[in-house]
């Protein structure tokens, strides 16, 4: 156990389209890490005669069904333990309304595995012609930049020559993602449906493992169990969105004191802080010095914390600081009241320039308007595009002009500062994901 | 433990601070929330978070019980010793008040009157208008529950509408709600019945004594194990024995059964939750297993 201490649960989302193998892969996961009990597994019992008949693919089917009866959930949660690691799977949908389901398991994953259906492709050809769902896929991962990208290369067990297929697939995706300037992982051979190569390096019932010869890396879940789930750094200025304040009835540690009686919650979105830090608070540009941080409301107190950590911070003096403030290092890059930023589109009803959105940045919210849609992508090869409109899953890039300045750093940065959601202010609808330049 | 156990030990940090970080969104951004506190062992969990979120005796929103009249009187009295303790607000609301009222009719007396709690609930929703509702639901437990968000948006008849679902993106919730709305908030989705038990390890958590093995009578039917009360009588043919059994949820006495154990500590129960090959509410719930879709049926006329 000693060395397993620190691996935290790790968040990763599955792509591929309908019949690439997604749902079987999810069973197979389940069913092998034995998350799937047995009263869940009764009713779908006759269809497990043998093992090698599993119809994987009927463990989702509860939800499968309510589909069908038009009933549309754009990422499922599943969860699954190993002696290792906590596993949960964000399961988005691969029908139609992909790019809003991909766009919404991205933003909170810590890797994605994108799977290549071997049976879909001109596998012995030295260069593959991909599926467009798979560079779509690749290239929505990256764009919101999940840390870890893993295909998967699937059904190698029906084919009749699983290796070359495996050399001339990774060799493609390599030379792809070589371009497009992304890092992968792992590129993994796997069969879903007959087990292989998921859980463990095992051998088929003839004894096979699946290309040995050409493939000497990890299974899919010994990959995953290997991957990093937080890739916070410290690099950035300090900057902390005021989640919650607190006035407190009497000093924290029961003693009196004479800094301020009020602590602000909240987590750390970029950088790190130590006691006797000065900050400036905006947007009121006050300023103060950090006098006590604290783990949580149960804790004592730390020294110092660092990006992703929840912190309760004291400070110095008295000074006006409320939820939705943020509490920044000097160094930071000045608020901005206009700023340009991908955005996509989630909302059935069409973005319309110039009118006024909320925006919620941190836990500000604020009211913004699109001034001007600058190009649109082409999902297909990330090639932009001019464009007058972002319809429902399309992705742009904007020029938004915001009701009141706020710190921004570049998504690419700093995940925590460069993200926003936009609000219909009409229907409340969650309309679209914001990811500044 | 042998090398096939789940590792014990995984840190639970993650997901403490994504709940305690959940927690604090609904103070800061609701002006009338509340606690659904039953005395059970997931809201035993959240007034624990609560705890670390805001301080002892510092919760900025009370704790809210729909009583069936039907609960374990040893739940009954440790939720109100907790809340005591625990210097927090507690608001009973009843489901016979709402029966009496004539807004709750039986069909027959022995009826459970588990499913009619969603009338109560959106009867205290309305009396004190609440905003957001923070509830101790996991993603694990059912089917519909591994579809809902976090952040459940529910229409002025506390409704709950899946093809509507407002997508999560990173950690920034959209709260946004019009007047009679309200959310549904569940802070421990990402938890699992086994982290639960850790957390209650870990932390030292104190719960009902129910929950550790003891000797109880209970009448064998239907592969489980029902126990003797006023309100589920022995039926003709059947013979009551007396077991050592410990419940791994208590809910509505009509409806929740004990299992075979005896496993008489956290540390216990987190070996055997490890090894159990059925689920939660597989072993313990008689009213899910009427149908397959019964959760999400009472999810859509307004239950939490």
């Amino acid at each position: 156990m000693s060395s397993l201490q620190n691996k935290h649960t790790l968040k990763f989302l599955t792509a591929g389209s309908v019949d690439d193998g997604k749902s079987t892969l999810i069973g197979r996961l389940l069913l092998d890490s034995k998350a799937i009990l047995a009263d869940q597994l009764s009713g779908i019992q006759h269809k497990l005669a043998d093992d090698e008949s599993y119809d994987l693919a009927k463990l989702t089917d509860g939800l499968q069904a309510e589909r069908e009866q038009g009933i549309t959930i754009d990422v499922a949660y599943r969860y699954f333990t190993t002696p290792e690691r906590k596993f949960i799977i964000a399961d988005a949908p691969g029908h139609e309304q992909y790019t809003r389901n991909m766009v919404t398991a991205a933003s909170s994953s810590d890797a994605a595995v994108i799977l290549v259906d071997v049976t879909k492709i001109n596998w012995e050809d030295k260069v593959v012609n991909l599926l467009p769902q798979t560079r779509r896929h690749t290239l929505l991962a990256n764009l919101l930049k999940v840390p870890s990208i893993l295909f998967a290369i699937n059904k190698l067990d029906a084919i009749k020559d699983p290796d070359t297929a495996f050399i001339n697939v990774k060799r493609t995706l390599e030379k792809f993602t070589q371009q497009a300037n992304i890092t992968i992982t792992n590129i993994i051979p796997i069969s879903a449906l007959k087990g292989l190569n998921i859980t463990a390096r095992n051998a088929d019932k003839h004894g096979n493992i699946l290309c040995e010869k050409v493939y000497q890396g990890p299974s899919l879940l010994e990959a995953l169990t290997a991957l990093p789930s937080h890739v916070a750094s410290d690099t950035q200025a300090f900057h902390f969105p005021v989640q919650f304040v607190q006035k407190l009835q009497e000093a924290h540690d029961g003693s009196s004191t004479q800094h301020g009686r009020r602590i602000f919650w909240g987590r750390i979105a970029a950088g790190g802080v130590k006691i006797g830090d000065e900050l400036i608070v905006q947007p009121s540009g006050a300023k103060a010095k950090i006098s006590k941080i604290f783990a949580n409301a149960l804790q004592g107190e730390l020294q110092r914390a660092s990006t992703g950590q929840s912190v309760g911070l004291i400070l110095d003096q008295e000074i006006d600081v409320s939820r939705g403030d943020w509490l920044l290092a000097p160094s930071s890059p000045s608020a901005q009241k206009e700023a340009k930023a991908t955005l996509a589109w989630l909302d059935d009803e069409p973005l319309v320039v110039g009118r006024a959105y909320w925006l919620k940045h941190g836990h500000r919210w604020i009211k913004t308007k699109i001034a001007s849609i600058n190009h649109h992508l082409n999902i297909h090869t990330l090639e932009t595009e001019p464009a007058e409109n972002l319809d429902k899953n399309s992705i742009g890039e904007v020029s938004l002009i915001l009701q009141q300045p706020i710190p921004v750093l570049p998504y690419h940065d700093a995940k925590d500062v460069g993200a926003a959601i936009l609000v219909d202010t009409a229907t409340n609808r969650t309309a679209g994901a914001v990811l500044f330049k | 433990m042998t090398s096939h156990s789940p590792n014990l030990y995984t840190p639970l940090s993650d997901l403490e601070e994504e709940s305690i970080f959940i927690m604090r969104e609904v103070a800061g951004s609701f002006e009338r929330p509340a606690l659904l506190f039953s005395g059970g062992k997931d809201s035993c969990v959240m007034l624990r978070l609560a705890e670390k979120a805001f301080g002892q005796g510092q919760f900025p929103f009370p704790l809210l019980m729909i009583d069936t009249g039907h609960n374990f009187p040893e739940v009954v009295e440790f939720r109100d010793r907790r809340a005591k303790e625990l210097d927090a607000k507690l608001i009973v609301r009843s489901v016979e008040d709402s029966m009496k009222r004539g807004t709750v009719r039986l069909s027959h007396p022995l009826e459970s009157r588990n499913p009619h709690q969603s009338v109560t609930l959106l009867e205290a929703i309305e009396e004190f208008r609440f905003d957001a509702l923070l509830g101790g639901a996991r993603r694990d437990e059912e089917k519909a529950r591994a579809k809902e968000r976090i952040f459940s948006h529910r229409d002025s008849f506390g409704q709950w509408q899946p093809k509507a679902q407002r997508p999560e993106l990173w950690n920034i919730f959209n709260t946004r709600i019009l007047p009679d709305e309200n959310f549904r908030v569940f802070p421990i989705s990402n938890w699992t019945e086994f982290d639960v038990w850790k957390y209650i390890a870990q932390e030292e958590i104190p719960l009902p004594n129910l929950y550790y093995a003891h000797q109880r009578q209970v009448i064998p039917r239907k592969g489980l194990l029902v126990p003797v009360t006023d309100v589920t009588p022995v039926q003709e043919g059947e013979t009551i024995e007396t077991r050592t059994v410990r419940f791994r949820t208590v809910g509505d006495m009509t409806c929740t059964c004990p299992i075979e154990s005896n496993a008489a500590n956290a540390n216990d129960i987190v070996k055997e939750t490890a090894a159990v090959t059925i689920s939660e509410r597989g072993a313990t719930r008689m009213d899910d297993q009427t149908s397959e879709a019964s959760m999400e049926k009472r999810k859509l006329e307004g239950y939490f």
